[in-house]
């Protein structure tokens, strides 16, 4: 008991106090390059705490990049350059001094093709604890616990948690990566189209997911499927060619666009 | 320092080492090139080229060696080039999939990795004495071929595989064969690829020493070969020999002699990369 | 006509991948003959318990044990050299370096492995050990530390290129999955990547030993002709390849006992090679199976 309080205090240590309410993240006047090409081209948002924000528009349009600049994870692509603030709880996530690591653990991700690790389902599920550091087997064993129970998946998986993650189906595999992301408690989950490689069944689990998981996080979903992002976000922002065109609640967006482009978009007449 | 800092630190820890041995294994080679070159360059001259050995380190060339490793590379190429190349087109083109095709592939894949010295026992027992082929060129060269084989095969298959299956089947399409679609596009296709493997190949092939060594490969012979059935000697052995004795004159010869062997191996190997990458740049 | 033709050229490419078939055969045979004919006149138990390898004095012994063990030992020396640089070089090269850097040095440590193996011989005698007596002078101008040294220099890019394929194959996805959790690269090589691409670095390393086991010219020139049952890194032994050369640079008949015994010698350490070569394809294989 001793040792999992000791553990709790120093995860606190870790996490840098601002970061742990649940954050507002601004940004402002973005433009991003690969080499010469400019795929975002100045783009200014906030988004809420505790809100589904989707982002749509058509292939190509900027809004995966968009969502991977909120972990930094463009940074290993070839020739990626930034230009303007983003700041999560007032603090610019490009600025020299930050700590990667410690940001990414804040933010978590969930791809667009489910890719756990070649390990067992347990594994997966504690690989962010452990490689903080952690190894109290209790405290590792009740946060895996929690996270796949959160993820939906505790009951279909608890009797193999030694069994490997490949083994899993396709649906199940995403669900177990929302609980890698969720076993290590981010504030901001960043998912980038997370159901386009799933069926509709395994699809409608992870939006029943998502419409639970918003009373604790900060979510921000890219997403291809217009259904999708009405049913499940609060706020959705259009993007087309790399700017943002519109961005507000989502019942706005879908019933009464301020914007030409957006309503040519979501009522399918383009895109 | 937490356990965040603590891990970053060991990341550019591991950095630092992970350039560092990349360069170690750099730095070695190139020490290594610049050592032999300070140790046997002033012993380059003309003379020493063409000079017959002696038993005098000063008077001592490389004629009779340098002869010897020209001859086991043309007959080897001879050999070694048709064969091999056959062979791949038929398991990559012809062979179907089943347990005389699985076995041929595992078989291949165990000749890559037998020791060259085992050839040379092979080459012993099979065209020194059962065929009294004695130690001659032409024994040397068969024994050389059967330890390329493998990696003539393995090249060529590689190549046919990356030549876009389009053009196979534009070719049967107007009508033409099976040979006549391997002979006109796609050994052209491949070419390359082929030739990479092959140059490769013989540059392995010019560095063996212990094979001929084992088959009776001389180090001392008064003449260059002047045909197929002749004694033989090759740079390799010859250096050996060098390095085995104890005055340091022969040393300063085995250095030359390297500079000579290493400029041989390395223009091939460049000439190899040289037509991969064209090569592939074509196939794009 | 024409399907005559064609038939005639497929039966002839089919020969010529034959000729493989009978390579293994004949090496086989070759071996097996002169190995029974060695066998008949010296017991077999003897050859593998026997402690002293003396076949070319007049009191002569037959244990295969000292060749076996100078073999395994330089063996050994090269590996513990090649695998920890190797593999590091293969992590950094696909986990940290820019792609022109690593499209640069690959093929130049390559080059490492085109080097003809009598010139590592010539590096370990005048250069290695020299430099290692200056540190250590009781060492012998013959050993194995300085032969299974340059030996392991010469089969790093074994090591580090073919674990570098294997390791640049593992799907990026695995690696995105691992940053986006906040591990540092480090932690996402070793935790994720080395784990997921394990089977094709075995493969390396496997290949690695079974080149060090058959190399020859180093150990001949560098480790000396003395077999004997030790494990001292410091003085002379004699590997099975170096005994070969040995026999084959003097006069023996053929047909002499001291003849047969580089047979005897050889299928041992075809045994070995085949042995290691036939388990690194068949993980090979099995690997190859799971990433297509």
């Amino acid at each position: 008991m001793e040792t999992l309080i000791e553990y709790k205090m120093t995860l606190d240590k870790i996490i840098d106090p601002t970061l742990k309410k649940v954050p507002k993240i601004e940004v402002k006047d973005v433009k991003v390059w690969y080499d010469n090409f400019n795929a975002i081209k100045g783009i200014s948002m906030d988004i809420k705490p505790n809100t589904v924000t989707a982002f749509i528009g058509p292939s190509g349009c900027g809004k995966s990049t968009f969502l991977r600049l909120f972990n930094r994870m463009n940074d290993y692509i070839d020739g990626f350059k930034l230009d303007g603030k983003i700041k999560i709880n007032g603090d610019n996530i490009y600025k020299k001094k930050i700590n990667i690591e410690v940001l990414r653990k804040e933010i978590g991700m969930v791809f667009q093709k489910p890719n756990p690790f070649p390990k067992s389902i347990f594994d997966n599920v504690a690989y962010g604890l452990k490689i903080q550091g952690i190894k109290d087997k209790k405290f590792i064993a009740e946060r895996v616990e929690k996270a796949l129970k959160q993820a939906d998946l505790w009951n279909e998986v608890k009797d193999d948690l030694k069994k490997s993650a490949l083994s899993l189906s396709g649906g199940q595999q995403q669900r177990l990566c929302i609980a890698r992301t969720l076993a290590v408690e981010p504030s901001i989950i960043l998912m980038d189209e997370p159901t386009s490689a799933l069926d509709p069944i395994s699809t409608a689990k992870i939006e029943q997911l998502i419409f639970e998981l918003k009373e604790k996080y900060t979510i921000i979903i890219v997403t291809h499927n217009m259904q999708q992002a009405s049913r499940i976000s609060d706020y959705t922002a259009f993007f087309y060619l790399g700017e943002l065109i519109e961005f507000d609640k989502t019942k706005k967006i879908f019933t009464n666009p301020e914007k030409q482009q957006t309503e040519n978009y979501i009522t399918g007449r383009f895109g | 320092m937490n356990s965040i800092q603590k891990n970053r630190l060991k990341d550019q820890i591991f950095k630092i080492w992970g350039i560092g041995c990349t360069l170690f294994g750099l730095v070695i080679l190139f020490f290594f090139i610049g050592d032999i070159l300070i140790d046997g360059i002033a012993r380059i001259d003309w003379a020493f080229i063409t000079d017959l050995p002696s038993r005098k380190a000063e008077k001592s060339g490389i004629y009779t060696a340098l002869m010897g490793s020209i001859w086991i590379l043309l007959l080897t190429t001879v050999i070694a080039l048709p064969i091999g190349i056959a062979a791949g087109i038929y398991l990559e083109e012809y062979s179907k999939k089943g347990k005389l095709s699985g076995l041929l592939e595992i078989n291949i894949s165990n000749l890559a990795g037998v020791p060259s010295i085992i050839y040379g026992l092979l080459g012993l027992e099979v065209f020194v004495r059962i065929m009294s082929l004695g130690a001659s060129v032409l024994a040397g060269s068969l024994t050389l071929s059967l330890l390329i084989l493998p990696i003539v095969i393995v090249a060529t298959r590689e190549a046919i595989k990356a030549v876009p299956s389009s053009i196979k089947d534009a070719s049967y399409a107007l009508g033409a064969s099976k040979w006549q679609t391997i002979w006109h596009q796609i050994l052209p296709a491949s070419s390359g690829g082929i030739l990479t493997g092959v140059i490769l190949a013989l540059s392995r092939a010019v560095g063996e020493t212990a094979p001929l060594i084992v088959i009776g490969a001389l180090a001392y012979v008064p003449f260059a070969p002047s045909n197929p059935m002749d004694e033989f000697s090759v740079l390799p052995i010859q250096i050996f020999n060098w390095i085995s004795r104890p005055q340091h004159g022969f040393i300063e010869n085995a250095a030359a002699a390297i500079i000579i062997l290493l400029l041989i191996t390395f223009v091939m190997n460049g000439i190899a990369v040289y037509f991969r990458n064209k090569w592939q740049k074509k196939l794009k | 006509m024409r399907r005559i033709k064609e038939q005639i050229i497929e039966k002839s490419l089919f020969s010529s991948a034959l000729i493989t078939i009978a390579v293994t055969i004949g090496i086989i045979l070759v071996l097996s003959v002169e190995a029974v004919n060695f066998f008949s006149e010296v017991s077999i138990i003897d050859f593998f318990t026997d402690t002293q390898w003396t076949p070319l004095f007049t009191e002569k012994h037959f244990g295969i044990l000292p060749l076996l063990s100078g073999t395994l030992l330089t063996s050994l020396i090269a590996i513990s050299v090649a695998l920890p640089i190797g593999l590091s070089i293969s992590i950094y090269l696909s986990e940290y370096a820019p792609k022109s850097f690593r499209k640069t040095v690959k093929p130049l440590l390559e080059l490492l492995a085109a080097v003809p193996t009598v010139v590592y011989g010539f590096f370990a005698l005048i250069v290695v050990t020299p430099f290692l007596q200056s540190i250590y002078p009781s060492l012998s101008g013959f050993n194995s530390l300085s032969a299974g040294i340059v030996m392991g220099i010469m089969i790093i890019p074994f090591v580090s290129s073919i674990s570098e394929d294997a390791l640049h194959a593992v799907p990026s996805s695995l690696r995105e999955a691992s940053f986006g959790m906040g591990a540092t690269k480090l932690q996402t090589a070793f935790k994720v990547i080395v784990p997921a691409a394990s089977s094709g670095i075995i493969v390396s390393v496997i290949l690695a030993i079974s080149r060090a086991i058959g190399e020859t010219m180093i150990v001949a020139i560098a480790a000396g002709q003395q077999p004997r049952l030790t494990l001292d890194p410091t003085v002379p032994v004699e590997t099975i390849t170096a005994y070969i050369v040995q026999v084959s640079l003097g006069d023996v008949q053929h047909g002499s006992l001291e003849y047969r015994t580089i047979f005897a010698a050889g299928i041992t350490l075809f045994a070995f090679t085949f042995l290691l070569n036939t388990i690194s394809y068949k993980i090979r294989k099995k690997y190859q199976e799971k990433y297509e």
